[in-house]
């Protein structure tokens, strides 16, 4: 029932593109002893025209997946086919330089679909690790579930807190308050934690709370040096909401960054491709007019 | 003409009226008007009287809130009354009728609530709230079923302060409403307000023991949940209210069980339940034919009720609607005045009734088919025709010539009859235009309901179709064939079939193959049920045989009907609630259970953890071990979908397989495969875990539900997306809200459930469901909302139609509009608001090639529809 897009169909693009793959070496092979392999023999002019359709029609499925109302096969077939051929490109338009690399609008052609190939041979890890260490990372439980839970800790620690002194009272809310979750992709994707906490309410006393660590020490310290009656219970009750605080974040800052793995990529495919695409017609114009 | 209460001209000396109409909604109103014409053409005086127990007209349509859009519904039915009416906004159709009341110059007592009718035909007596009192020759009743809601009993319940219903929830924002009440309504309110609202509610008793469970959980989560502004007074009543003035906000002072507490809030939103009407309705001596809540009283095809001189009409003589309420108020003054008019549904039965091969007239052929067909002969008159008129005709000729040209003269019916609401369409364009109204937008006209034409031998339905219609013969023969068994059954005229899917929901079981020269009347399953909830007689005679089919269709196609007739009577009905537990695990067992409609699990108890070890629908058995050999019950039988079960004893059960011998095989069949199924569960125990959670989302109902497998998920939105694209800009899917289970994700999206909750309070019947199972709104949607209250899955919602998206090349190089895929987030255009929200819901892309968006644009192959059949693959997985 669910299938894994490398599995679609039994590998059915696997298979085309192997053969592919197998067809554009032996072309390369071909080519005759006497004039070394080059882009510009037959065989060289043919694995171009491969290479260019192939690097076209790749492309496309940024329009087929936008063209929702198409039947012309499934966006997870092509997705499949993309995969694949995407990967024999690699072969097929290596074959095509003929090895011959230098300082020119052609090798930098071929570099950026290097990059857009690479750029995708990661997206494809990600798309295969990803999901499975996000859904264990969420429980049975939406993510948005995570963050309810987290604002009714934070509500309830807010509570105890104002039964405390005014300086326990003034840390945690600095803690709850500095507590950094998100903002930039990059910190999101990293997914470093940026926390900070002013102990006693004190700006000169801000350090950095990672995982929740510095505001669980100040807190730990105070429950022995305990007077009022019930202050030892309430910072107890509050140790165990700031621990569960930390656990928390720790999941909400991983889902984040999750997400953002499965996006980063992207941000080097797409604008790749488009540079790809305008390089590529430089290419082509350029063989044909100026050779 | 003034509106106000006391009219000079109310009263004459003896305070005697030929015709006196108690209740000015659209019956009551269009009655007057009508009597108000015919007393200018015969010159006479005082011939009627109007009264009103509020100081305005259409007291219920008064008080919906400002600016609401008012439906024109049915649209197939043409208005025949002195006032105009149209679909528009409140104040527009108020400013209507009133304009055509001082016009006409309708004599009316305001604020006369009638409390008590005595007398008979011609000397009726009739006393009022104020002290009033007036005689009557003839009384029509057009009060409604609404009655008056239950008002809080207080100083200024009546002001703008209280509101007894909450048209749109959404209009609220930020502000603090008070809902008092405790049942479904008050809750459902409470809860759509709560979202923008910060909102109290006030419970009279100490917990909400009257709510559906449903509700109950909502109201009890949103009161525990601290980041909802939302807060209840237990064991409170309110005392009274401050209303408020100027920049002030009103105050409630509420009566709670520590004191008096004083809440300002913007409003009241009371919901204390209606006043039922048939006390007093009984009291004027008419009677109900049935106890049922849903029953109205008999009436003749004149609307005469049994008391004579008594007439009713409008939403309780069973007709809901505003335009057949005022075509009724029109033909009872006409009946009334001795004129024989034909009803205004007359040309709709024409149309339906014309093409069959008879000399006689319609209400000749209704006539005769009533009393040719045993469950019909003894109802009404006028809920036959009711009946006729929601329903198809079906007739079959018997060659291919006669055939051809019936059906042309069905389509020339059929192009007279559009031609005819056009020209009406133009007039009343006309009138409007005289009258210095702007013009409205035509909506399409609707497709005539002509005879259906179908050749002898042509199928009605196939094995395994989706209808459910239920079919009487009126003429003819039907041939109903089961399976393989190649039994056919023939049914003659009088007798019915399709009950089975109508009682059940599950697809068609066999084909049913018509004769020649055959008669049928094909209704809908909404009309069928309404008939059951009211009619004891027809509901009797439908499940006598429906419990003979369901037997038959179990234990032996090849058997005879008539055969399981001792034995169905025997047997005897039970009824469960979601939750409910049949048996238990461990208990002795003396039945087997035949399921009738629903869904339950089977679960096992292994190391102190409940696992599912398997499902029944309807039409399949369990429990049957207990009768061959094991009387000790292995499993606990509990209630996923309401469901009703035949019990099968031992004494019947023998003589079951006496009559059926051939069922002994299918039920070792059946047993075999439950017991490898258990075995395969109980041998993962998480997949019985995995199961339950789908039960728990409701997939035990479901025919095919989207089911997102996360392991594979890349949260890339693109079946929402998709979904959007492909449905005018509307996504019917919620992915993120959905609930998760390890790695399954089950979003807010349509299930397409055996028996659609949503189905249930249809008024125009625009929910229909395609013979392969999608369960869809067509375009006759009226946007009343009751699906999207009726849903317990929150996948139906209220839309404006959103406006074309750009095409790809022109939003990415021209930056035209929202992109493919993108989040509407639109404007609706003017004509748009004024045609109102419409519910939309998951229609699993029926008739788009290629199938659901969702799962042909998932790139990952996360997304699948799945039927509770295929739950066990996804384990197995």
């Amino acid at each position: 029932m669910y299938q894994n897009t490398l599995r679609y169909r039994n590998g059915l693009y696997g298979k085309i593109a192997l053969v592919l793959v197998l067809l554009a070496l032996a072309l390369y092979l071909s080519q005759r002893a006497d004039l070394p392999p080059n882009g510009g023999s037959w065989q060289g002019y043919l694995l171009g025209t491969a290479s260019l359709l192939l690097i076209v029609w790749l492309s496309w499925l940024g329009i087929r997946k936008r063209r929702y109302r198409s039947t012309l096969g499934t966006v997870q077939g092509w997705t499949s086919a993309h995969i694949y051929l995407g990967l024999s490109l690699l072969v097929i338009a290596t074959l095509h330089t003929a090895f011959q690399f230098g300082y020119n609008i052609h090798t930098l052609v071929y570099g950026l679909m290097c990059g857009v190939i690479i750029s995708g041979i990661y997206g494809l890890y990600a798309y295969n690790r990803v999901p499975p260490a996000m859904v264990k990372n969420r429980g049975d439980k939406p993510m948005e579930a995570w963050l309810d839970e987290l604002d009714q800790i934070d509500r309830e620690a807010r509570e105890v807190a104002a039964h405390c002194s005014a300086e326990v009272q003034s840390t945690l809310a600095s803690a709850i308050q500095r507590t950094s979750l998100g903002r930039s992709f990059w910190r999101q994707l990293l997914g470093r934690d940026q926390s900070q906490v002013e102990l006693n309410g004190r700006r000169s006393d801000r350090v950095k709370n990672i995982d929740q660590h510095a505001v669980t020490a100040y807190l730990a310290e105070r429950v022995p040096e305990t007077s009022k009656r019930g202050e030892a219970e309430r910072l107890q009750r509050l140790l165990y909401l700031v621990g569960r605080r930390a656990e928390l974040l720790r999941h909400l800052r991983r889902d984040l960054s999750y997400n953002a793995r499965l996006r980063v990529w992207l941000l080097f495919h797409i604008p790749l491709t488009v540079a790809l695409l305008c390089g590529l017609a430089a290419h082509v114009v350029a063989v044909f007019f100026y050779w | 003409m003034s509106l106000n209460a006391e009219n000079s001209n109310v009263e004459n000396d003896s305070n005697y009226y030929d015709l006196v109409i108690v209740g000015s909604g659209p019956a009551g109103l269009s009655a007057a008007a009508r009597a108000a014409e015919l007393e200018a053409e015969t010159g006479r005086d005082n011939t009627y009287l109007l009264l009103e127990s509020f100081n305005e007209p259409a007291k219920t349509i008064y008080r919906y809130q400002k600016g609401k859009h008012v439906m024109e519904e049915p649209g197939f039915l043409d208005l025949r009354s002195p006032l105009d009416f149209e679909s528009g906004t409140r104040e527009e159709v108020l400013a209507i009728w009133r304009a055509g009341i001082e016009a006409l110059g309708v004599r009316t007592a305001y604020n006369s609530e009638v409390v008590k009718i005595a007398g008979e035909r011609d000397n009726f007596d009739i006393h009022c709230a104020n002290g009033k009192h007036y005689r009557a020759g003839r009384i029509v009743l057009a009060i409604g079923v609404q009655g008056n809601p239950r008002r809080l009993g207080v100083a200024g319940d009546e002001s703008d302060f209280v509101q007894y219903q909450l048209d749109d929830p959404a209009e609220f924002v930020d502000k603090t409403i008070m809902v008092v009440g405790a049942g479904d309504a008050a809750i459902e309110n409470a809860l759509a307000l709560s979202r923008q609202n910060r909102v109290y509610i006030v419970n009279r008793r100490s917990e909400f023991s009257r709510a559906k469970e449903g509700n109950l959980n909502g109201v009890l989560a949103a009161i525990n949940n601290r980041n909802l502004d939302f807060d209840c007074f237990y064991e409170s009543s309110v005392k009274s209210l401050t209303l408020p003035s100027g920049d002030a906000t009103g105050e409630v002072l509420l009566k709670t069980a520590e004191g008096e507490v004083k809440v300002s809030c913007d409003l009241v939103i009371a919901r204390l339940g209606a006043i039922p009407p048939r006390a007093f309705i009984e009291d004027c001596g008419i009677v109900f034919p049935s106890e049922s809540p849903e029953a109205i009283p008999e009436l003749s095809s004149e609307y005469e009720s049994n008391v004579p001189g008594i007439y009713i009409v409008g939403a309780l003589a069973g007709y809901p609607l505003i335009k057949q309420a005022m075509n009724q108020g029109y033909d009872v003054v006409e009946y009334i005045n001795g004129r024989q008019v034909k009803p205004a549904d007359f040309p709709l039965l024409e149309l339906k009734l014309g093409l069959l091969p008879y000399a006689a007239g319609v209400d000749d052929i209704l006539s005769l088919y009533q009393r040719r067909i045993p469950m019909f002969a003894r109802m009404n008159s006028l809920a036959f025709r009711e009946l006729v008129l929601e329903s198809n005709i079906i007739y079959a000729c018997a060659d291919q010539e006669e055939t051809e040209t019936l059906r042309e003269r069905a389509s020339e019916r059929a192009q007279q009859r559009t031609a005819d609401i056009r020209r009406m369409r133009a007039e009343k364009a006309r009138r409007r235009q005289q009258a210095g109204r702007a013009p409205v937008a035509d909506k399409p006209i609707p497709q005539p309901n002509v005879t259906r034409i179908l050749r002898g031998g042509e199928f009605i339905y196939c094995d395994g179709e989706y209808s459910n219609t239920f079919f009487t013969i009126a003429e003819g023969e039907v041939t109903l064939r089961f399976g393989d068994s190649g039994v056919d059954q023939v049914l003659g005229p009088g007798q019915f079939f399709g009950e089975m899917n109508l009682l059940s929901g599950r697809p068609r079981l066999g084909d049913a193959i018509v004769s020649d020269n055959t008669v049928l009347i094909e209704t809908p399953r909404r009309t069928m049920l309404k008939l059951i909830n009211s009619n004891e007689e027809v509901a009797a005679g439908i499940n006598d045989v429906f419990v003979q089919r369901s037997l038959q269709s179990y234990f032996g196609e090849q058997t005879e009907l008539k055969k399981f007739r001792d034995v169905s009577r025997r047997l005897t009905t039970q009824r469960f609630d979601v939750g409910d537990t049949v048996y238990c695990e461990g208990d002795t067992g003396e039945h087997l259970y035949l399921v009738r409609s629903g869904t339950l699990s089977l679960s096992r108890t292994i190391g102190g953890k409940e696992l599912s070890v398997g499902q029944v629908h309807s039409g399949q058995v369990f429990g049957q071990l207990a009768l061959m050999g094991d009387p000790e019950r292995r499993e606990t039988a509990r209630v996923v979908v309401r469901s009703e079960l035949l019990a099968i004893g031992h004494s019947d059960f023998l003589e079951l397989l006496r009559i059926a011998p051939q069922a002994v095989d299918r039920l070792k069949r059946d047993t075999v495969e439950q017991l490898e199924m258990a075995n395969r569960l109980e041998s993962v125990p998480e997949g019985g875990e995995t199961i339950r959670f789908l039960l728990d989302c409701g997939l035990g109902e479901a025919t095919n539900a989207l089911v997102i497998d996360e392991n594979l998920c890349i949260g890339c939105d693109n079946c929402e997306k998709a979904c959007a694209e492909t449905h005018d800009g509307v996504n019917r899917l919620n992915r993120r809200g959905g609930q998760r289970f390890a790695h399954l994700n089950v979003p807010i999206s349509c299930r397409h459930c055996e028996q659609p909750h949503c189905t249930k309070d249809c008024p125009t019947n625009a929910i229909r469901r395609e013979p392969s199972g999608e369960v869809f709104i067509d375009e006759t949607c009226i946007g009343c909302g009751n699906c999207e209250t009726n849903c317990p899955y929150d996948v139906i919602h209220m839309s404006y139609k959103a406006p074309p998206k750009p095409g790809l090349f022109s939003w990415m190089f021209f930056g035209a509009g929202n992109g493919p895929g993108e989040e509407a987030g639109f404007e609706p255009t003017e004509s748009e608001k004024e045609r109102g929200k419409k519910a939309v819901k998951c229609d699993a892309c029926v008739g788009q090639a290629g199938g659901p968006a969702c799962v042909r644009a998932c790139p990952t192959g996360a997304a699948a529809r799945l039927s509770p059949s295929q739950f066990i693959e996804v384990i197995a997985e």
